[in-house]
């Protein structure tokens, strides 16, 4: 049994060639971007800026309006309620409150007493989920937050900087930090809410941009070994073309399991599968048409890995 | 590559079982695990994957505890101490105060200066001392600190576990996070009872009431009318540390807290009360007076009732409260994370579905684009979901939410390392190699790829390990967990496939 071909067996298509294409599209991406992050800022949610998400099932349907008069007449600042899923799941957000953690406690107590009240002929409301966070705890956990960011890129990067040449480093850099701007930029034009998950969502991607990238470069050594004569326009093309075939099959089955996760897994991680999806999609893009024209303009010093005949780790010997 | 050596295949194939075999006792029925369980040896399977809070419902608390009120009393304490041991040892002063963590003295004479500091060495061998003339300021040094910090974090934790023993919650987590927090995670237990609770000091004194005001006396509000105060005296009679036993009862119908006194409150309380009788005494539950009823006589059973208007509920959970032990500082919640019992079941019937959908869905696709060789990958597939399954049982690793969504990432992205080998397979065979050639050069030659591939996101799923917290932690320890097990089945279970198919068949052309 032979399987089908998603790509022709061999492709030659110019990915090179549009390289110009591809610039003027991500750098329309990043300025969009940060303009849009800069502009509309991005919606942290309790993790980062304190304050309490408070989840309910509603005995009988609700009327979000004459609950949303109710509560915002508590006085405990701008109380949102939404929809969550379901018409009668609702997820209702108290703003921090002026005042010490008792104040905060009381707070959330009210509201969960002016919610009792007003189902109490229906029936029992179902707390599904209340998740305080105090100021202190949101500003350590941003600080978590930035920290592996900061800390994990590193280390990819250290990685990719030890197993390949510096180029092919700055390279990568270069297509990771694309991707991880372009998915705060979707996080801000869409306010989605950015919280801890939203973190462990671009860290991951910044793992399979940086390993799809990893894959067509480790192809892109291997052709200047053998090839020493070829174009290198010409040999990145083949390369990218080669590895096209691995590339859309990866990314097609991650965006299968994604996709099936992100109809049936939940209303609760929606946000952070949603990330995911766009992730994988710029990061599949940006090896292709960012990473590689990117190591074709740093400079790429032919001789360096002609000479070097299997691994990086017998460098050319300085005298 | 066709040939490999048969410790490796039976190595392979031990671990396969294995896998299958932990990795069952998440499926069987309740009754089928208990009799798993009681029949079997207990290094035998029987372990089920532990769920986080997120997927079972609990309550997740992280609260801070008030040490700098430690502080203070302690610096009260002191200076009683050093004003009593200066006198002792006739060391004459001018002026003596308290400082933060420490007191200030102001000697008479500057060549009292040694006997004073002899003294405040005395009272706390882990002061700072600094002399200025006649001026001597001692203060808690880092150890002292340190002790304080510790002693009263140990103490609340104890006082925190005893309270929620008595509430009856399973399995709950009570420990020490940073400097000065303590988490707790109770699963299945409920976050408003549980912080009612934990939320008490119950920090309980008897004071005599005291005639008038002045620096031996301190005013308490009523806990029925704070706006009024009684004015009692500062030491107490009697204090918490002295109740054996407390528990609910009813005086004229109404609930009350009966109580009894160890020995030493017990002939404490009864001279007190014998010296003063017809005069009245406050009942301080964290300085609000509960009540200030009048002594009628000497009490001398060591035992009593508090009354103070409680609700059944009320006096329930301070006689609790009362049995459990004060805390030595309040605390207050700095985070919470709580979800009920029908958002847990629903999370989980929801990872469940999504899980099985996205494996179907990848495994139709590997088959559809691979043929044969994508069975292989299938059966690898298979192997490493039970294995998955088979190291979070082992491990008892927490499964959260985030963390079931690693193990569908996993599925997605477990396949890649099968997809470079064929590709590669399929890259040798258009150039002409033979099947076995075209076959061993794909495996040899995607495996540096591989391994760069699955080490970046290594990479990222430790470093989300160490620095993550509660649900983030989940879905790093599944994604690690992933990785590694699907580096072993992409690897070791499809080559072994495709050796035993090889030899059986003998192939001219590759299905690949």
């Amino acid at each position: 049994m032979k399987g089908f071909r998603l790509v022709p067996e061999e492709t030659h298509w110019n990915f090179i060639g549009l390289r110009f294409l591809a610039y003027m599209f991500s750098a329309a991406l990043i300025i969009g971007s940060i303009g849009v992050t800069m502009n509309k800022g991005l919606n942290f949610g309790i993790d980062f800026t304190g304050g309490t998400v408070i989840e309910i099932k509603t005995p009988e349907q609700p009327d979000l309006g004459a609950l949303r008069t109710l509560l915002n007449d508590l006085a405990l600042g701008a109380i949102s309620i939404q929809e969550f899923g379901e018409p009668d799941d609702l997820l209702i957000r108290l703003p921090q409150q002026e005042g010490d953690e008792e104040v905060q406690q009381q707070a959330i107590a009210d509201v969960q007493t002016a919610l009792n009240d007003v189902f109490s002929d229906a029936g029992e409301v179902d707390y599904r989920r209340v998740e305080y966070v105090g100021p202190q705890v949101g500003a350590e956990l941003k600080k978590q937050g930035l920290l592996a960011v900061l800390f994990s890129l590193g280390g990819i990067l250290a990685y990719v900087w030890f197993r390949f040449e510096w180029q092919f480093g700055v390279a990568a850099v270069v297509a990771l930090a694309h991707d991880t701007i372009a998915i705060i930029g979707l996080f801000a034009l869409t306010q989605m809410e950015f919280n801890l998950s939203t973190v462990a969502a671009i860290l991951m991607i910044a793992g399979y941009s940086i390993n799809d990238t990893v894959i067509v470069f480790d192809r892109i050594r291997e052709n200047l070994r053998k090839f020493k004569k070829m174009p290198l326009i010409e040999l990145f093309n083949n390369s990218v073309n080669e590895m096209l075939s691995r590339t859309l099959m990866t990314s097609g089955t991650t965006l299968l399991a994604l996709i099936a996760l992100y109809m049936f897994g939940g209303e609760v991680i929606q946000g952070f599968v949603y990330a995911l999806i766009f992730g994988i999609a710029v990061g599949t893009y940006s090896s292709v048409f960012v990473a590689a024209p990117i190591l074709l303009t740093t400079g790429l010093n032919r001789g360096a890995l002609v000479d070097d005949n299997s691994d990086k780790a017998q460098k050319p010997q300085q005298a | 590559m066709i040939q490999i050596a048969p410790w490796k295949i039976v190595l392979t194939l031990i671990i396969c079982v294995m896998g299958f075999l932990y990795a069952l006792p998440n499926f069987a029925s309740v009754e089928m695990r208990e009799k798993m369980q009681n029949s079997l040896p207990s290094w035998m399977p029987g372990k089920t994957i532990n769920l986080g809070l997120d997927l079972r419902g609990g309550a997740h608390l992280l609260y801070e505890v008030d040490v700098a009120l430690v502080f203070k009393e302690q610096a009260d304490a002191m200076l009683g101490d050093v004003r009593k041991e200066l006198r002792g040892d006739q060391v004459g002063y001018t002026r003596i105060g308290v400082l933060p963590n420490g007191v200030r003295v102001v000697l008479k004479d500057e060549a009292d200066g040694e006997n004073a500091r002899k003294v405040l060495r005395r009272v706390n061998s882990n002061l700072g001392i600094e002399t200025n003339g006649l001026e001597i300021e001692a203060v808690l040094n880092e150890v002292g600190k340190r002790e304080i910090y510790d002693r009263t974090m140990s103490q609340s934790i104890e006082i925190v576990r005893r309270r929620i023993d008595e509430l009856g919650t399973t399995e709950p987590v009570i420990q020490r996070q940073g400097e000065d927090r303590i988490l707790i995670q109770a699963p299945g237990a409920d976050a408003q009872s549980l912080k009612a609770i934990i939320g008490t000091t119950a920090k309980l004194n008897f004071h005599l009431v005291s005639g008038q005001s002045g620096a031996g006396s301190k005013n308490f509000p009523m806990a029925e009318d704070p706006t009024r105060t009684i004015n009692v005296e500062r030491r107490p009679l009697i204090t918490g540390e002295m109740l054996d036993n407390a528990s609910p009862a009813f005086q004229d119908g109404a609930p009350v807290i009966s109580f009894r006194l160890n020995s030493t409150g017990a002939r404490r309380f009864c001279d007190v009360t014998r010296k003063n009788v017809n005069k009245p005494f406050a009942i301080v539950l964290d300085d609000m007076v509960l009540s200030a009823p009048v002594i009628r006589e000497a009490i001398c059973g060591g035992q009593g009732q508090i009354s103070g208007g409680f609700s059944v509920q009320e006096a329930n959970d301070l006689a609790l409260l009362l049995r459990a032990g004060a805390l030595p500082a309040p605390m207050k919640v700095v985070e919470e994370r709580t979800v009920g019992p029908s958002l847990g079941a629903d999370s989980i019937a929801a990872g469940k579905k999504a899980s099985i959908i996205g494996l179907l869905l990848v495994l139709v696709f590997m088959g559809l684009l691979y043929g044969t060789f994508g069975l292989f990958a299938n059966v690898a597939l298979t192997v490493n979901v039970a294995l998955i399954f088979a190291l979070l049982s082992g491990l008892q690793a927490t499964l959260t939410l985030p963390g079931i969504a690693g193990i569908v990432l996993t599925i997605g992205m477990a396949v890649d390392a099968n997809v470079l080998i064929f590709e590669r397979i399929r890259e040798e065979l258009r150039v002409g190699r033979t099947p076995i050639a075209a076959i061993d050069a794909g495996y040899s030659r995607a495996m540096s790829t591989i391994i760069d591939s699955n080490l970046t996101t290594l990479i990222a799923a430790i470093i989300l390990f160490s620095l993550g917290t509660g649900p983030i932690k989940g879905f790093a320890v599944t994604l690690g967990i992933g990785i590694v097990t699907s580096f072993f089945t992409a690897i070791m279970v499809t080559r072994l496939l495709v050796i035993f198919w090889m030899r059986k068949k003998r192939p001219t052309t590759l299905p690949v």
